[in-house]
């Protein structure tokens, strides 16, 4: 896929449509410029534009299939765009591979399932990446590891292997791994939908206190009591667009746009 | 719930509406049965080898054997016994399972792996390499290698040579055979010292990494010392090796070494059937390994070849050991059919020409049967202990 | 929001675009489809002369092969012997009436929506064998009785790998359902049974169907040949088979056991009407499977002396009369056994398929 596309990123990126956000973007963290992706036909992402400064946390949120998770895959490339930029970290993600190998270590990203590493216990999860791409020293990743795991809650369970683990523990374990890299920015792709209703308010307690640390996030949810405390901005997508971007206060109480108006009726009627 | 059905039962169960004492007559009447079959088969065949003249026991383990036996790894002449003809078979039969397990996993492991090219040619040429091959008999395949192809071979006069050295007809393959003259002591000197070397590399390093982070390329160096010192060695002590070269001698060859047709027909047959198995196995166990699993090695930045070795590979093992082995037990088994082309394995050996000679076919059966059994045990034995330690780690 | 772009970039992939995609995506992929696609070029090339250009079709003599190619004469001139072994040509209308049959039950399973074709199957597992039983060998109704040992070629080979499944069926579950009975005597003695036969090689159980059977039996009373490695056949299948059926019977939840104690169903009830309908229903790409495998394995029975198609034509290549046929008889066969097992396999994947989704919903 790679090569054909790239000819055409660059292309249309330097001829498209100059975002407004442009002027006061030269300090964001996160850049994306008229970003746009298909699947085969299927255009999910339209014309999406972004900028996010740093320390500032955005929640994305918005009804199933429009485009969330894949939005959020493409700031670390596990998807691709094919029109537009994204540059993260003042790197623009091409076909690079050196590019996007350093733009995932400054990133972080915790997945809805968590996706541990099963025949890994939790201490050798955390330490994995910094041992082998950051080349820490064993002890020293691993006295780091344990800082993080206690900044989760779970110390004790630093031996354990996932599978012994509730789901809220290994979602913090996958926090903790992320953390462990020491990124710049975080990304969290619904973390709490797999998630039995008890153990949901361990992990947001967990990601409250990390947006507390100033931390980058940009976290897909539809936990809008997390929204509503720690968000900077929140943004509505609807279709694969950016329908409504505002501030939390300004979004629950005064939505602009009906569809936004429609979706806030139904997620707040549960 | 289940109270109802008791419930509805009189008061005290009669004895056969009992399920303990209805259980314990059930086993009885199993154990029955079974003795009575088995002393039904005993007495028939006593009964029937007495009438037929046939003697009983392993004595004839003793006696001598009187045929000779194209190819065997220990010596042997038609003076040996009986005894030494089942040595012999099982010999044969445990090199050629020991040689068709390395090719097939060699080449089972380059085609899974293969199937999953994204070059488009390379996977689909796998996909018929292993649609084709599984899907014919193995006999049929070691009859096309043993009469169609090595059978066509020109005569040992005609031989195909490539070197001088090399000989390839339809008696066989002919190789040269190293002889190891004095001073050669110093090679398999240097080639310990090469291994220990490496071995100590590899905890240096290991040792090293975790104390500084730093990553040495234990594999590329390693690899270097194994080949580069006894090359050393072999030169310093004036290269003492010579090489027995086959030659022509009369109607066929002599010295060197030998593949006897038989041996090479099997051996591929084998490794190709065996490998096109071990290829989905190989391929299906790195399918296994879930999507979510590279995407977040990916997210934390490891590099593929990094996410293929330290998240997919030791994964997709757990997947493939287990089926893995019981492809070597089913390789182990159809090494039988050897007997079909006249190599001289255990079956062809034992079952064939000793029972035929000898007539004691229940004790050559039991025998030949107790080996395979042994064989499998072994490695169902092994195969629990791995599948316990695997299984301790996940939960 | 901007101008909606509607079209991806690239919409429609040209030929070009694909090869370098898919073959020439980096320098050693390239290498590998150069290398492997001249090493394709250059004996597919040949071989397909070999096959059908330089071939010979036509003709009735061995004399008749002049080509380069293959000689498939050899093939259409002994294909009665392929097929029927030695069965009388006048008597072979009844194995044919078999074949038909056959194809009539099994046929329609390769065709979803067929209307009543698990009746064509149930009949091809049931009835099926008992109109063989009296058609092939004859003996009743005024049949002319055929031995056995006049059976041959492809109609046996059918007849060893059908009649080892049907009759290891019943003796696998009974088997399977004795390793998982909480009688400690019943499931030793079935994991003994099962697993001395899986340790050991199919030759070696022919070898003692063939030798020790006929020892094994009372004076006077004793199988033919063919028989004999039916026997053989059948338990070592049945272990197989054992151990198919005891998967599905591990991977029907608990709560359907308890459901049926609930209701007060006897064991036999329980079994018969609750567990095994699930189980046999969840194993039946299991038993296609063994089936394939049996299949291959029946061309074993040419090592005790019996003519299945692949000792038919092992036994003709051999023929003075045709010179260096060797290859084109092998080709035939496994020609005839790859079109079969592939075919099956196809099926059961997509059986396998359609029970996976039907299992999640
Ligand atoms: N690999 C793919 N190929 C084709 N279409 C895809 C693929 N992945 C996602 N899609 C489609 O893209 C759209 C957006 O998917 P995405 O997963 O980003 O939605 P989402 O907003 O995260 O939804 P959810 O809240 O259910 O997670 C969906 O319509 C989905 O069907
Ligand atoms: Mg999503």
């Amino acid at each position: 896929m790679g090569n054909t596309m790239t000819d055409q990123t660059q292309a249309t990126g330097s001829t498209g449509p100059v975002p407004s956000q442009k002027d006061d973007s030269s300090s964001a963290i996160i850049r994306v410029e008229s970003m746009n992706k298909w699947y085969g036909d299927f255009h999910v992402l339209k014309d999406l534009n972004l900028s996010v400064r740093q320390g500032e946390r955005i929640v994305i949120c918005g009804p199933s299939g429009s485009g969330k998770s894949t939005f959020i895959r493409c700031i670390n490339r596990l998807e691709e765009h094919q029109q537009g930029k994204i540059i993260v970290d003042n790197i623009e993600l091409t076909d690079d591979i050196r590019h996007i190998d350093t733009v995932r270590r400054e990133v972080g990203m915790v997945f809805q399932h968590f996706n541990l590493f099963p025949h890994l216990t939790v201490l050798e999860n955390c330490c994995l990446s910094p041992i082998w791409v950051r080349k820490t020293p064993r002890k020293e990743a691993e006295e780091a590891a344990m800082e993080y795991l206690e900044r989760v809650k779970i110390p004790d369970q630093a031996n354990k292997f996932p599978g012994q683990l509730s789901g809220g523990q290994q979602q913090r374990v996958a926090i903790a791994r992320a953390l462990c890299m020491k990124p710049k920015i975080m990304l969290f792709d619904e973390p709490t939908s797999a998630l039995d209703p008890e153990m949901i308010k361990e992990v947001l307690d967990v990601m409250i206190e990390l947006a507390g640390s100033g931390m980058t996030m940009l976290c897909v949810t539809h936990e809008m009591g997390f929204a509503k405390t720690v968000a900077d901005r929140v943004i509505f997508m609807d279709g694969g667009e950016i329908v409504e971007e505002a501030p939390p206060h300004e979004f629950f109480t005064n939505p602009q746009e009906p569809r936004t108006q429609k979706f806030l009726e139904q997620i707040l009627d549960h | 719930m289940k109270k109802q059905t008791v419930d509805s039962r009189p008061a005290g169960p009669k004895p056969w509406y009992d399920p303990r004492i209805r259980s314990l007559f059930f086993q009885f009447v199993a154990i029955a049965l079974v003795f009575w079959g088995g002393w039904t088969l005993v007495d028939n065949t006593l009964s029937n080898m007495e009438s037929r003249g046939i003697s009983t026991g392993f004595g004839f383990l003793n006696e001598t054997a009187g045929f000779g036996i194209i190819m065997s790894l220990v010596p042997y002449d038609a003076t040996m016994t009986y005894g030494r003809t089942f040595f012999v078979g099982l010999m044969n039969t445990l090199l050629v399972s020991a040689m068709g397990i390395v090719a097939a996993t060699i080449i089972g492991f380059i085609i899974g792996v293969a199937r999953l090219s994204s070059n488009w040619l390379v996977a689909k040429l796998a996909l018929v390499y292993i649609e084709v091959i599984r899907n014919i008999p193995l006999l049929l395949q070691i009859f096309f290698w043993y009469f169609a192809v090595l059978g066509s071979l020109p005569s040992p006069r005609q031989s195909v040579e490539v070197g001088g050295s090399f000989f390839l007809n339809n008696r066989g393959l002919y190789l040269p055979e190293p002889i190891t003259q004095d001073g050669f002591g110093l090679v398999w000197g240097a080639l310990i010292v090469a291994i220990v070397a490496v071995v100590g590399l590899r905890t240096w390093a290991k040792r090293r990494q975790l104390a500084t982070g730093q990553i040495f390329p234990t594999f590329k160096v390693g690899f270097a010392i194994l080949v580069i010192l006894p090359v050393l060695a072999y030169l310093t002590a004036g290269a003492p090796l010579e090489w027995d070269l086959p030659a022509l001698k009369g109607f066929n060859f002599g010295g060197g070494i030998t593949i006897i047709p038989e041996l090479a027909a099997l051996w591929i047959a084998l490794s190709l059937y065996t490998a096109s198995f071990i290829a989905e196995i190989v391929r299906s166990g790195i399918l296994s390994v879930s999507k979510g699993q590279t995407e977040a090695a990916k997210a934390l930045g490891l590099p593929n070849g990094l996410t293929l070795r330290l998240v997919v590979i030791p994964q997709a093992m757990r997947v493939i050991i287990p089926p893995l082995t019981s492809q070597y037990l089913n390789l182990a088994k159809n090494s039988s059919l050897a007997t079909a082309i006249g190599y001289p394995d255990l079956v062809a050996v034992f079952m064939g020409t000793t029972l035929n000679q000898t007539g004691q076919a229940v004790e050559v059966v039991a025998i030949t049967m107790a080996v395979y059994l042994t064989i499998s045990l072994t490695i169902s034995l092994f195969m629990n202990i791995y599948n316990r330690a695997v299984a301790i780690k996940e939960r | 929001m901007a101008e909606p772009m509607l079209k991806p970039p690239k919409v429609a992939i040209s030929p070009l675009d694909w090869m370098r995609q898919n073959l020439f995506s980096s320098w050693y992929n390239s290498l590998l489809t150069i290398v492997v696609g001249y090493m394709v070029v250059t004996s597919v090339g040949p071989l397909f002369t070999w096959l059908f250009f330089e071939a010979t079709f036509l003709g009735d003599e061995p004399s008749d092969c002049v080509g380069t190619g293959a000689c498939w004469l050899f093939i259409s001139q002994r294909l009665n012997f392929f097929i029927y072994g030695f069965y009388p040509d006048e008597f072979q209308w009844r194995v044919d009436v078999m074949f038909l049959l056959l194809a009539v039950c099994f046929v329609p399973q390769f065709i979803e929506r067929f209307p009543g074709r698990k009746w064509f199957g149930l009949f091809g597992l049931t009835g099926l064998p008992v109109v063989g039983y009296f058609l092939i060998p004859g003996g009743n109704f005024g049949l002319e009785i055929v031995e056995s040992s006049k059976w041959g070629g492809l109609m046996l080979t059918l007849i060893l790998a059908y009649i080892g499944i049907i009759a290891s069926l019943p003796i696998g579950i009974l088997l399977a359902l004795g390793r998982r009975s909480e009688m400690p005597i019943i499931r030793g003695i079935c994991v003994v049974f099962i697993e001395v036969w899986r340790a050991v090689p199919l030759i070696t159980v022919l070898f003692m169907a063939s030798v020790m059977l006929p020892l094994f039996l009372p004076d006077g009373m004793n199988f033919e040949k063919l028989m004999r490695a039916l026997i053989g056949i059948t338990l070592w299948q049945s272990a197989y088979m054992a151990e198919v059926i005891r998967g599905g019977l591990q991977a029907i939840p608990r709560g359907q056991y308890e459901a049926a104690d609930a209701l007060g169903l006897g064991y036999w009830k329980k079994t018969g009407l609750i567990i095994l309908p699930q189980a046999l229903k969840m194993v039946i790409p299991g038993i296609v499977n063994t089936f394939i495998s049996l299949f291959k394995d029946t061309t074993l029975v040419l090592i005790i002396g019996l003519f299945d198609i692949l000792g038919t034509v092992q036994s003709t290549v051999t023929d003075p009369a045709w010179q260096n046929v060797a290859i084109e008889g092998y080709v035939f066969v496994a020609f005839c056994f790859w079109v079969f097992c592939f075919g099956i396999s196809r099926y059961s994947q997509n059986l396998e398929r359609k029970l996976d989704t039907g299992h999640k919903t």
